[in-house]
């Protein structure tokens, strides 16, 4: 299992090190956005749309200005002078800063208040008057590719429908003729629920414009500082804030899983109100708006099918999607993937042909899609194949765990190639899936829900055995507006050997100031609790992309292993040096370079670092120091074995989850206890979108839950005690091995429930219902089928 | 979110609260536990003018058995039931509603008064009273007044309580003979407010045939209701199987329940049959294995 | 029209002037300026504010600055004590009970007021405990085993392991 080349003392890969971060956490002393404090701050607040679609007839700001301490009220059509009123997506759409004349969902921005105290703000928003007149709002994103729908971006010249992109993958043609010679096919009609990532910290910023020195600090909840940096000089480069007048600052992030990666209208509005008036400008949204108007995640609608033979054996799938992106799409993914990943739908099964499309809609609804906790649609692509991989069982009557091991990809198969085109770095999906049926007795399970089963009794088992692909990304194919997706890493060791090092991400709870250090640690020899980690400043951090799509581990952790490892080369050049022996004489272990035959004539790693301050051979740079820009090969393809079990109360049909097992395999650990910790998270944002989580219009395009009191996010009671386990399948070609974690469980639970949910309910027909399961979804559907009556007798 | 202004008052008794009340008449507004009207104003649903603050008059806080009823002050909090020995003993009902209602936070401040003044219906007290059979005592100027519980509940967020009065105390009948009492609701999510629910108090007497039934249904209906037809089935019978399903049948037939995203109607009064009859047959056991 | 008030927070005594409507967490952020207490929501759902008064845990967000007249308040940066941690600080720290850390200072309050109550409860009665407090990033697993541990070394009990355990 887990085995560690290093001593605890050093603390390198592999050791349940406790984290360095957690100090300043525990002591309240976290410094987050809304405790940044600068002196003459502004505060902001929105006005925003009580409408889905309406013209904006007027604004009436006359009132608000009466108020003492309120100094501006910003309209789209104040931007428009400075040309700010529009900007550009990560996807290369475009977004409102602020509308200069019509409104596209509820909740959208309409005007900014800048007031010199958040109480005058609140009140000034609520003394705006507005006028709008009303439109019909596209909600239905089935309906919004109708002759007769009206077109939502008229902004756009030439735009003559709702219909944003068409993207497709695969066998087309021999996947059709599979089809019709099949023995067996199984379809469903799927919807991924619109969901938020509802991290417990909104977002913010204070924007402080320097007008003397025409310079702009940003302190931002984001993800990707450096990202944003490059955005603001795109969009605001023609005013003077071009990319060495800006700094951005991520503080400590209260959570982001992907939804603190786009750019939002607050951010850029602050940006102009700051530069403007010249004083910082603070913006902390509340949770109704963060619900209401932060990008959203998911909402896909998926019509999945699978062909195979009576005996088990898949040969085929074919998907296509709908998308709803909202009047705009603002996905974060890498541009030449307007689907994300989600071709990785063809799953952890050997087959030859698949054929895949997606189409996608703009709706009056708020933008999107994020990639919350998931590489980019992996989560509605493994959603859909473990979905339909237990449809197709129950479809012949055989075991799913049976037809999952018929169909594996072998461990001798990789590097395997799918038909969507990935290259599978490594993986052995059998062990995994062994060893979480042992965790939970699989068999015993099966025969206490068949005697369950005799007694009306409802228990489910559900399994889930998927593969993610994570790391984006290579730089031929991946990249964010242009932009490269590698991510880097700059280590410094200073002359009494200890050291800095500094990163293009941004830990928003991974633990990165624990986890980086034990790379470096593990490649250095240096104690992971003398490197003091770094993110989140542009000014100082070397250039990256960011952290999202479990890439931190795959790019990051990968450029600090290389830059660790070009150090441990210099410091072999002066080892060699200082014990007057040739390099080939030396030998390493974890902290010290000896000479081979002669252990006791050694130095350290420390005595190292100093004398390449110190005494350094004649001819090498002196210091010790390093940088690396890593451009991964290939992605890397975590995989998971997980199993549910269910049982759901025959009267009232709630939910209880008796027993969650997840048996991931994420290559090398480089800490257990925060892998596993990672993995516990994941589980209970898996089980969110299974049975409790969904953004919910009604037919005017009004949210109906747009409150932390309607949008049900778990508590300690919802979410089950999780069990979790690994195997160690190593990426062949990552510098440490390890192929990324922090997804893998949003990704794999999600279909684990919702196939146990629906085995317990097969006796009664049902082949499927649509996430988030509730007890009253599984009462319309009993009801649906004629077999509630059945239950209502036995009460 | 911020609430808009106000002004506020802290009395330190009952009669300075009062006098208040009828000074600032309609704009003034009485905070008890706060859990719902703060909430309510900061989505400035709610805009008084004054807030009178009566967690500072200690009279209003007490529980004590006297003549045979359990009094409650109407600022006892939902904790100090929750965690009280002589509640426990007479109405273990009490330990099951208080820990659904919101969380443990909420319940330090929230008080008993405040839930059934608020008057919604989606609030768990009132159906526990309608259960208990409850009288509730209102403080004017001019004296005070006891209601029955069952006179209480006027409409949407309207109660017998008047402008110019506080509701004051709680008074439940503690039980003579063989008793027992329960209450579960169904919920999206622990905290939330019922998608249904139903508070059952029993009384028997020595053959244990039911001399008593008090039911109260949650969140299923415009103002808190009392299964009438359903404490009729039971009252004079045995409880047996046939007994039980007849009243839990007559619950999901006499609610009215409203779509939401709760739930539609269909779904609601399965749920309120399939709560009512196990919270009788928990009375019940509870009845007869104290 | 603004009201003085004066109170404990911490054991140190303020007075100061506020607006009624100043809600108890944005006087103990702005006013006071200790921003260890957080605002994760709008509707008192969340738990991120919630301090102790008098002892009992409260969502700050729900409670009025004047309401906390002449009471004494104890936030994240008071839980302390000269010789150290306290035990729940070292509990949520030794078994990885936070990740983000924004949700931790509510969730560590409440725990202390759960453990006064109950010094030795079982997984279920912390689970409920907890209820009104969110976490998005732990999963709860390692909260729960957090608040046991600090339960055990407030009771001068054995501590638990707090090396992660893992189906094998």
């Amino acid at each position: 299992m887990i085995r560690c080349k290093t001593s605890k003392e050093i603390g390198g890969m592999g050791h349940s090190m406790k984290r360095k971060e957690d100090d300043r956490f525990v002591h309240g002393t976290g410094n987050y956005t809304d405790d940044v404090k600068l002196p003459g701050t502004l505060y902001m607040d929105i006005v925003r749309s009580p409408y889905a679609y309406a013209k904006i007839k007027n604004i009436d700001s006359s009132e608000a200005l009466k108020i003492p301490g309120v100094l501006a009220v910003i309209t789209g059509k104040d931007l428009e002078q400075y040309n700010l009123h529009w900007m550009p997506t990560l996807m290369s759409d475009t977004q409102m800063v602020l509308p200069v004349d019509t409104v596209m969902y509820q909740a959208q921005e309409v005007a900014a208040i800048i007031a010199t105290e958040k109480y005058i703000a609140r009140d000034a928003r609520e003394a705006v008057k507005v006028e709008y007149e009303l439109m019909k709002p596209v909600v239905d994103p089935f309906k919004a590719l109708d002759s007769d729908a009206p077109i939502l971006r008229s902004d756009k010249e030439d735009k003559k429908d709702n219909h944003i992109w068409h993207w497709e993958v695969g066998q087309k043609e021999e996947t059709e003729r599979i089809f019709q010679n099949a023995e067996v096919t199984v379809k469903e009609q799927m919807h991924i629920p619109r969901i938020h990532v509802a991290s417990i910290e909104t977002c913010g910023c204070v924007a402080s414009y320097d007008k003397v020195e025409n310079h702009l600090t940003m302190y931002m909840t984001t993800q990707a500082p450096h990202a944003i940096r490059t955005v603001i000089a795109l969009v605001a480069g023609h005013v003077g804030l071009t990319e060495e007048k800006v700094r951005v600052i991520s503080p400590d992030i209260g959570g982001g899983f992907g939804g603190k990666v786009p750019v939002y209208p607050g951010y850029v509005i602050a940006i102009a109100a700051s530069f403007l008036i010249g004083k910082p400008v603070k913006w902390i949204e509340d949770r109704s708006e963060n619900l209401q108007a932060d990008s959203f995640a998911r909402d896909y609608h998926i019509t999945a099918e699978l062909a195979g033979t009576k005996d088990g054996k898949i040969l085929a799938t074919r998907m296509k999607v709908l998308a709803d992106h909202g009047y705009t799409d603002a996905s974060a993914n890498p541009s030449k993937f307007p689907t994300g990943m989600f071709s990785i739908a063809t799953g952890s099964y050997d087959y030859s042909n698949a054929f895949m499309e997606a189409d996608a809609v703009y709706t009056n609804k708020p933008p999107g899609g994020v990639a919350y906790r998931c590489s980019f649609r992996v989560t509605e692509a493994v959603h859909a194949i473990e979905r339909m991989t237990d449809r197709y069982a129950h479809e012949i009557g055989k075991d799913p765990a049976a037809l999952r091991f018929q169909n594996f990809i072998k461990k001798d198969q990789f590097p395997y190639h799918s038909p969507t085109g990935w290259e599978y770095d490594s993986g052995d999906y059998e062990a995994g899936l062994k060893l979480a049926m042992k965790a939970v007795d699989y068999d015993n399970l099966r025969i206490e829900q068949a005697e369950k089963r005799k007694k009306g009794e409802l228990m489910g088992i559900g399994l889930s055995t998927f593969t993610e692909v994570v790391g984006a990304g290579p730089s031929k194919d991946f990249d964010i507006l242009g932009i490269k997706m590698f991510d880097s890493a700059e280590i410094r060791v200073h002359p009494t050997g200890k050291a800095i090092a500094r990163f293009g991400t941004k830990s928003q709870g991974q633990g990165h100031e624990t986890t980086y250090a034990q790379i470096i640690a593990e490649e250095l020899g240096i104690p992971a609790k003398d490197i003091q980690i770094e993110e989140g400043d542009t000014d100082t951090a070397p250039y990256g992309l960011g952290t999202y799509a479990s890439r931190s581990t795959p790019t990051a952790g990968a450029a600090a292993a290389v830059a660790a490892r070009k150090l441990r080369d210099k410091a072999k050049k002066i080892a060699a040096h200082l014990l007057e022996v040739s390099e080939d004489d030396l030998e390493w272990e974890p902290g010290k370079f000896s000479v081979k035959g002669a252990p006791e004539k050694a130095k350290t790693i420390q005595e190292i670092v100093f004398a390449s301050y110190t005494n350094h051979p004649q001819g090498m740079e002196a210091g010790f120091e390093a940088t690396h820009y890593y451009d991964p090969p290939n992605l890397t393809f975590p995989s998971g074995a997980y199993i549910c079990v269910v049982d759901i109360d025959s009267d009232t049909f709630e939910i209880k989850v008796r027993k969650f097992v997840a048996i991931d395999d994420a290559g090398h650990i480089i800490n257990p206890m925060i892998a596993q910790g990672q993995v516990h998270g994941g589980l209970t944002q898996g089980i969110a979108p299974a049975m409790y989580e969904e953004l919910i219009y009604d037919d005017d395009g009004n949210i109906l839950n747009g409150t932390l009191m309607d949008y049900l996010v778990p508590t300690a009671v919802e979410s089950p005690s999780w069990e979790t386990g690994h195997t160690v399948t190593p990426s062949p070609h990552h510098p440490i091995g390890a192929k990324g974690i922090g997804e893998s469980p949003t990704v794999g639970a999600p279909p684990a429930i919702a196939n146990a949910i629906i085995d317990a309910l097969k006796p009664y027909g049902i082949t499927h219902l649509d996430i988030p399961i509730t007890p009253y979804k599984i009462f319309k559907a009993l009801k649906e089928k004629g077999v509630l009556d059945k239950h209502i007798q036995e009460l | 979110m911020i609430p808009s202004s106000f002004d506020y008052t802290a009395p330190s008794s009952l009669d300075e609260a009062l006098k208040l009340l009828q000074d600032l008449g309609d704009d003034a507004k009485i905070l008890a536990g706060g859990h719902s009207l703060i909430p309510m104003m900061k989505l400035r649903f709610a805009e008084p003018e004054h807030l009178i603050d009566l967690n500072n008059v200690p009279e209003l806080s007490y529980l004590k058995i006297e003549g045979g009823m359990l009094k409650i002050g109407a600022m006892t909090r939902e904790v100090e039931t929750e965690e009280s020995i002589d509640v426990a003993n007479h109405f273990p009902i009490f330990a099951d509603v208080a820990k659904l209602i919101a969380d443990p936070q909420v319940r330090n401040f929230g008080t008993l008064g405040g839930n059934l003044a608020h008057g919604d219906a989606a609030n768990d007290q009132p159906a526990v009273m309608l259960a208990l059979n409850a009288s509730v005592e209102i403080a004017g100027l001019n004296g005070r007044r006891t209601v029955g519980i069952d006179d209480f509940f006027y409409g949407f967020y309207a109660t017998a309580v008047q402008e110019d009065e506080i509701l004051t105390e709680i008074s439940i009948p503690i039980p003579m003979g063989l008793s027992g009492n329960a209450y579960h609701k169904v919920e999206r999510k622990v905290g939330d407010y019922a998608t249904g629910g139903v508070a059952v108090h029993l009384e028997f007497d020595e053959q244990r045939i039911c001399t008593k039934a008090g039911i109260g249904l949650t969140n299923v209906n415009p103002t808190p209701l009392r299964a009438v037809r359903s404490e009729a089935a039971l009252v004079g019978t045995s409880l047996n199987e046939e007994d039980i399903a007849s009243a839990a049948q007559y619950a999901s037939e006499d609610c009215n329940p409203s779509s939401d995203l709760r739930g539609d109607v269909d779904y609601k009064r399965h749920i309120i049959k399939a709560i009512t009859k196990k919270m009788i047959n928990k009375a019940k056991q509870r009845a007869f294995n104290n | 029209m603004k009201k003085e008030i004066t109170l404990k927070i911490n054991g140190e005594e303020f007075t100061e002037q506020v607006e009624p409507r100043t809600l108890l967490v944005h006087f103990i952020r702005e006013n006071i300026g200790m921003t260890g207490t957080h605002i994760g929501c709008d509707t008192s759902s969340c738990g991120a504010c919630t301090i102790l008064i008098d002892g009992k845990s409260a969502k700050s967000c729900t409670l009025l600055a004047v309401q906390a007249a002449c009471k004494e308040i104890t936030t994240v940066e008071g839980i302390a004590t000269t010789e150290g941690v306290h035990p729940i600080q070292e509990g949520f720290k030794e078994n990885h009970g936070l990740h983000c850390g924004f949700c931790t200072p509510g969730m560590m309050l409440r725990a202390i007021e759960l453990l006064e109550k109950n010094p030795d409860p079982t997984e279920e009665e912390i689970r409920w405990g907890i209820s009104g407090n969110l976490c998005r990033c732990t999963g709860y697993n390692n909260i729960v085993k957090s608040i046991k541990y600090a339960g055990a070394k407030l009771r001068g009990d054995e501590l638990p392991s707090t090396e992660p355990e893992f189906v094998e």
